[in-house]
């Protein structure tokens, strides 16, 4: 009779044959750890909406004091870029057309006279829609450029004071929130793909029935199999967080044993997802299809790339079957907010039914579904 | 010569044909997921804010700071919620009920009188985007009802000779961010199914051997090149069907170039997104290298550094470089200019001819993939 050592012995040799299959190719593990790390670098400076040398037109008709001073301002901030100097509102159309520049600021002839006059001096700001968003960013940062302007013409109060304070991302900077997204986001990509092959690959082999008749019984053979997906996973996510907390040097205001906790649940949940999907499949072509069908959803309704309260409210209730949205939300609110368990408890009651749906179907599938 | 090439071209293809039909995953990825994109991209992506929950404490009973009060509702943007102290304000936000606060000090009315008064804004900095448009809007609320106050009561000192930003957002006059996300989804939709479908194609002939039985046959490498994309254009051609209609009438984006542009370059770069799915598994030979790596060089770049949300002309510039080098980021300029900005025919002429570079690159490395073994 096999004795719960013997069931450990059992599963502990198929982990380490499901590790051997994943790591002993060079190329494979090439593939599980390089390509997190490039992304995670590129994507720490490149997607972000935080104005960097965005480049800008002046058409400067004045000519004048004031608006050279106010020039200059908008050149002294590190935000924007002068690319091209115009000297006819016709060029307007072919700087913002081709792409070249993001907006063009447009002085009047009559800007030092109105303003010596004592009247309002219009000065035209044509931003490029085609990305509405960076577009509004550029919009207030001028707002405020000129803002300061008008302040100093009159050494009179300015009027209401708004004192701004940002919690948990003093700056609002859009890397902050983009890298602790990733922490969770990037490693799900892959984690998903390994367990859903995992299984869907001896099918296709033939040698998941060979297993089958081992005396692993389902919950063993759902074990190993899981096992080196979640190592795999949380690997990546620790390297993420690495380059977040010293590449990138955004601090952690949370503590990192409720950090793992939360990324070890999240992923847990995840191979359960995939692993179900690879329960279903009988090739590796079905079971990386239908895992790419299943990622771009839980991408897209994450909260990654746009907040999920902009979304509609039908929308909003199907993200609560979604793991990405609360691996995000877990690790977002122990990192940036320094959340402890008590405040973020209610995001892992999602993780852990997901979780105890799929894991078992997965291990029922094993022997229920055979081609 | 010519009609045996067309004769073997026409048998592989009817088998490519039928092995996509019959496998329900490929038709499920082929047509499946471009409509569940269409719809999430249109309504689930956005950054438009709506009804953003802010607490307001007034710790300030005096009209004028309720006259604030009231200046913040009935926007479409924030949601105002009265919160009786800042404690309270700042448990809310802790838990996750609002994301900003507005607090008016009690000693705001007295300080008014002096022109020296003090509002105090908190917001959530963890959505970026969100505390900027709530931050804006506040900013903008107060600001109007201290001009009307100022015009009101006769005090000109607000309104002397002051630059007045006007603010002219062109292709998208209402700023809406549907209007650019939904062209970005033509990209996103070609280069899955590009790179999706086919990544497997090869590395599942190689796997299973059933290439070198091809290779005793006169069949030629640039044959089974073309026999494989054939059936995947055609589904790429209905999927582009599907984003032009769903654009056009679902979310009533302008179209202002003309169509038979914009279908010819994205029929051009859905040979490019084909081929680079193809070089991936012809490259790899193993399916399971083959998925991973069409998973990393496909969704991502296309989502992240493809110009898609985040602006290029906005990142260090190696950065830049390596989204120059995507074939989807030149896609992703050519096709937001065509549908919001309309036919800037250099643009066109620039990208396209970028995007058959690359077209005839990738054929050629894919074609010395598949050779490669003939010798």
């Amino acid at each position: 009779m096999a004795t719960p050592t013997h069931i450990l012995i059992q599963i502990a040799a198929l982990v380490r044959k499901e590790f051997l299959a994943l790591v002993k190719d060079p190329a494979n593990r090439m593939i599980l750890f390089a390509p997190v790390l490039v992304q995670s670098l590129l994507f720490g400076y490149g997607a972000t909406y935080d104005l960097l040398n965005v480049p800008y037109a002046v058409l400067d008709q004045s000519h004048s004091k004031p608006s050279a001073e106010l020039l200059a301002r908008l050149d002294g901030t590190r935000l924007f870029r002068r690319a091209a100097t115009l000297s006819s509102s016709r060029q307007i159309a072919e700087v913002i057309d081709s792409g070249k520049v993001l907006m063009v600021f447009s002085i009047p002839p009559d800007f030092e006279t109105l303003l010596t006059t004592d009247q309002n001096a219009p000065v035209q700001m044509i931003l490029d829609g085609r990305n509405s968003t960076t577009a509004g960013v550029a919009a207030a940062h001028v707002g405020a450029i000129v803002a300061d302007y008008n302040a100093s013409l009159h050494s009179t109060s300015p009027g209401i004071v708004i004192e701004r304070r940002s919690w948990f991302n003093p700056n609002i900077e859009s890397r902050w929130t983009m890298m602790s997204g990733l922490v969770a986001a990037l490693s799900m990509l892959q984690t998903l793909l390994i367990a859903a092959l995992s299984v869907a690959r001896e099918r296709e082999h033939g040698t998941f029935d060979q297993l089958l008749v081992t005396p692993l019984t389902p919950t063993g053979i759902l074990i190993g199999k899981a096992v080196p997906a979640v190592v795999i996973g949380l690997i990546q996510s620790l390297l993420i967080f690495l380059i977040t907390r010293f590449w990138f040097g955004i601090p952690v205001q949370g503590s990192m044993g409720m950090l793992l906790f939360g990324l070890l649940t999240f992923t847990v949940t995840v191979v359960g997802v995939g692993l179900s999907i690879s329960a279903l499949s009988l090739t590796m072509q079905q079971a990386m299809l239908y895992a790419f069908l299943l990622i771009i959803p839980l991408m897209l309704l994450s909260g990654l790339l746009t907040p999920i309260d902009n979304m509609p409210d039908i929308l909003q209730t199907i993200t609560y079957a979604n793991p990405l949205r609360f691996g995000i939300n877990i690790v977002r609110r122990v990192y940036l907010e320094g959340a402890a368990l008590g405040d973020i408890a209610t995001e892992f009651i999602p993780l852990l039914v997901i979780a105890a749906i799929t894991l078992p179907l997965a291990a029922w599938l094993f022997r229920h579904r055979l081609s | 010569m010519t009609s045996r090439f067309a004769n073997r071209l026409l048998a592989l293809a009817r088998k490519e044909t039928r092995q996509m039909l019959r496998d329900v995953s490929s038709l499920a990825v082929g047509l499946v997921l471009p409509a569940v994109l269409i719809l999430l991209f249109g309504y689930g992506l956005s950054f438009d804010v709506k009804s953003a929950p802010i607490a307001v404490v007034l710790n300030d009973r005096s009209p004028a700071a309720h006259d604030i009060l009231s200046g913040l509702e009935g926007s479409p943007y924030v949601l105002p919620v009265r919160a009786a102290s800042i404690s309270e304000a700042e448990d809310l936000m802790r838990r996750g009920v609002v994301i900003g606060i507005v607090q008016v000090p009690e000693d705001f009315s007295r300080r008014q009188a002096e022109n020296n008064a003090h509002i105090q804004l908190v917001v959530n900095g963890i959505t970026t985007t969100t505390a900027a448009t709530v931050e804006r809007y506040v900013r903008g609320a107060i600001n109007t009802w201290e001009q009307h106050q100022s015009d009101r009561g006769g005090n000109k000192q607000l309104s002397i000779g002051r630059v007045e930003l006007v603010e002219r957002l062109w292709f998208n006059e209402a700023g809406i961010s549907t209007w650019y996300l939904v062209p970005g989804l033509v990209v996103v939709v070609m280069t899955l199914i590009g790179t999706f479908l086919t990544s497997l194609l090869i590395a599942r002939e190689w796997e299973r051997g059933t290439l070198e039985a091809l290779f005793v046959t006169p069949v030629q490498p640039l044959e089974i090149i073309l026999s494989k994309l054939t059936p995947y254009i055609v589904v790429g051609a209905i999927d582009l069907g599907f984003c032009l209609l769903a654009a056009r009438f679902l979310f009533e984006v302008p179209i202002r170039g003309s169509l038979p542009v914009i279908v010819a370059v994205s029929l051009l770069y859905l040979v490019v997104s084909l081929l680079l799915g193809l070089l991936v598994s012809g490259i790899t030979r193993n399916q399971f290298q083959a998925s991973q790596l069409a998973l990393l060089v496909s969704f991502m770049p296309a989502v992240m550094l493809s110009g898609f949300v985040f602006d290029l002309r906005n990142v260090p510039t190696a950065i830049r470089i390596v989204g120059y080098l995507l074939p989807g980021t030149h896609f992703m300029s050519l096709i937001k200019t065509l549908f919001l900005a309309g036919d800037h025919w250099p643009t066109i002429i620039r990208d396209s001819a970028i995007l058959t570079l690359y077209a005839l690159g990738l054929g050629w490395a894919t074609h010395r993939t598949v050779r490669k073994s003939l010798d």
